[in-house]
């Protein structure tokens, strides 16, 4: 779960102000209506399944789209009157759209080379600053690679550092550690947030991965179908998911059919006390697959048949029928129920079950 | 991306193949080709040479150089322009422009010549307004350059498409979001992503723009030493009994058509590195 210290961010100012941005394309609306903002110098996540509209939604910042309605300020100025080019955003594309002609140090230089005559720096300066960002993003030596030279992740450091070298206002970054394999992924992640927090830019990120958006972010937008689901810090978002599919969307989800009466919830046989705000009537239950308690089968909890039993690693999966639904749970291994094997019959307690009021 | 990949061996299959590739390519393609330079030197280089010094067929070569100056620029702009809007758009009427574009590659080059005759001749629509202002189009240069862009449109462009829609937008986006404009965008990014195969194209282009025979040969009007071109020339020897003539002109026209490829696989050769970099990234 997240760990970064928010204090900071969360006294400054918004710089980026989204109000009731909506596109679609042809038919198909990418983005209904959505509003939102981020803090000065903050690490934000656009979080959502594909076709959420997240993708969308960046490149409306970036300017590579033009929305059909709705309003963007950065700064307290109007960005959707700015054209694509003033806007000075630092984008990283998904597949990093490195200039595949240049080499890595032509790539990096491209936006200080391209500025008009008067505004740009000096040979000097451009090889300069070109070094300075090779060494911040740890390639010292690969200036005269190209691209198609280079493994994935050095790849995506150099889109980063061709993004920075314009001194961006706000960073963009569409899927950056999409393309790449899990242990690169890891590695890039913490070395990402420690780069955020010296450049100290605003940066949005696009993801569709939770864990990614939760781990690095100051602060996680959901989005599903166009719209925004719910925005807040991951640990916000973790404990309190404003519906069933952010639950289900943050992790592993176990759902029982369930109903509130009297400050009482009831799943089956098997009562205990409402969590504190639960719907009444007829509710759905929720509980993280590994949030659970085993007892024996005349103690408390939800009446279950071990279906299977594996060790992994230092977690133990036990396979439960509950209810007719096959649950893989999962413990600690000293938590584990003695004795457990296919057949055996125990109890079943989730520890923070959450409750929605049931869909039709 | 097919750069460096592993090639699998069909037992049995590929001697086969190979020998049928090299049996048609040896029979069909370079024992022809041989045979008009053979019989272009028959009778021995002074005549061949003094063929060649003809007045006819002098200006002969002069026109089809010139028509294939005027034609191939403007179709290198033409195809780069319909590439572009084709790969890097979404826009209605995309697949009616791609139709239009293979139009030339499928209707007979006849068609194409008779077309310009129907519009801009004596009896076409518009013949009557161009006799009144004295401006010759069909029967003139201007019609044989008509006729050989129609013809030779699709080079260009059926070269560039596959290869800009692979290579999709997002370097053109990248170089905006950096600050650069419009013009330098396609000045430094996308024209050097399309160098080889622009370069192809044109070639290509060439090629057939200079050895076009039938629309140029409805709009020509085979006036000797005005408006046959090299091909056309060689038609008008042959059909004389001027063998020798008809041969040397042939492997002038040969020439003219491998040259470029000559130089096209140097070219590749020399930057075959570049070349692969940019093609597997």
């Amino acid at each position: 779960m997240n760990s970064q210290p928010a204090g900071d961010t969360d006294t400054s100012r918004d710089a980026l102000e989204i109000r009731g941005i909506s596109k679609a394309f042809g038919r198909f609306p990418a983005l209904k209506n959505v509003s939102l903002k981020a803090r000065d110098k903050e690490f934000l996540a656009l979080l959502g399944p594909s076709g959420s509209g997240k993708t969308t939604l960046l490149r409306v910042l970036a300017g590579l789209e033009t929305p059909d309605s709705g309003e963007v300020r950065f700064d307290d100025e109007d960005f959707l009157s700015l054209p694509v080019r003033r806007r000075k955003v630092g984008m990283v594309f998904q597949h990093y759209a490195l200039f595949r002609h240049m080499t890595v140090a032509q790539n990096i230089a491209f936006g200080l080379n391209v500025r008009p005559r008067s505004e740009r720096p000096s040979k000097s300066e451009v090889a300069d600053r070109v070094a300075h960002l090779l060494s911040l993003v740890q390639l010292e030596g690969l200036q005269k690679r190209f691209p198609s030279q280079l493994s994935g992740g050095q790849r995506q450091r150099v889109a980063l550092a061709r993004a920075l070298a314009i001194e961006p206002r706000m960073l963009l970054l569409d899927e950056p550690f999409g393309a790449l394999d899990a242990q690169v992924r890891r590695d890039l992640r913490r070395w990402l947030r420690e780069l955020h927090d010296r450049a100290g830019v605003t940066t949005v990120f696009v993801t569709h991965d939770q864990e990614e958006a939760l781990d690095l972010a100051d602060r996680v937008a959901i989005l599903k179908d166009g719209e925004l689901v719910q925005l807040g810090a991951p640990s916000e978002l973790y404990e309190a998911p404003a519906n069933p599919f952010v639950y289900d969307f943050l992790g592993a989800a176990c759902r029982l059919p369930g109903e509130v009466a009297e400050g009482r919830l009831r799943i089956a046989d098997w009562e205990t006390a409402a969590p504190k705000g639960a719907p009444q009537g007829k509710v759905e239950i929720f509980f993280r697959p590994d949030e659970v308690a085993f007892a024996p089968a005349d103690g408390a909890g939800l009446a279950a048949e071990v279906r299977g039993a594996a060790a992994r690693g230092p977690k133990v999966r036990v396979d439960c029928l509950i209810e007719g639904r096959l649950m893989e749970l999962e413990v600690h291994g000293r938590d584990a129920p003695a004795g457990v094997a296919p057949g055996l019959a125990l109890r079943v307690k989730p520890l923070r079950p959450k409750v929605y009021p049931a869909t039709a | 991306m097919s750069v460096g990949a592993p090639t699998v061996r069909l037992p049995g299959i590929a001697p086969l193949l190979l020998t049928a590739a090299v049996a048609v390519m040896g029979g069909l393609i370079i024992l022809p080709l041989l045979a008009v330079f053979h019989d272009a030197f028959a009778k021995g280089l002074s005549v061949f040479l003094s063929s060649l010094k003809e007045p006819d067929a002098q200006a002969a070569i002069r026109l089809t150089l010139l028509v294939a100056a005027i034609s191939v620029p403007l179709n290198a702009v033409f195809g780069v322009a319909s590439a572009w809007a084709i790969a890097k758009f979404e826009f209605k009427g995309k697949s009616l422009l791609l139709t239009l574009i293979d139009l030339p590659f499928s209707i007979s080059p006849v068609v194409s010549g008779l077309v310009w005759v129907l519009l801009f001749g004596a009896q076409g629509y518009f013949g009557e307004w161009l006799l009144d202002r004295d401006i010759k189009i069909i029967f003139a240069l201007p019609g044989l350059v008509l006729a050989t862009i129609l013809v030779t449109f699709p080079f260009v462009a059926r070269e560039l498409i596959p290869l800009m829609q692979d290579q999709g937008s997002d370097e053109e986006a990248a170089a905006l979001t950096l600050g650069a404009s419009g013009f330098t965008t396609f000045w430094k990014i996308t024209l050097p992503n399309i160098r080889w195969a622009l370069l192809y194209g044109v070639l290509l282009c060439n090629a057939r723009a200079m050895g076009e025979f039938g629309a140029v040969s409805v709009v020509s009007g085979h006036i000797r030493g005005e408006t046959t071109t090299l091909p056309l020339h060689v038609e008008v020897l042959y059909n004389d009994y001027d063998f020798v003539g008809a041969f040397a002109a042939a492997s002038v026209l040969a020439s003219l058509g491998l040259s470029p490829l000559v130089l096209k696989t140097i070219l590749e050769w020399r930057h075959s590195g570049e070349l692969a970099a940019s093609r597997r990234h």
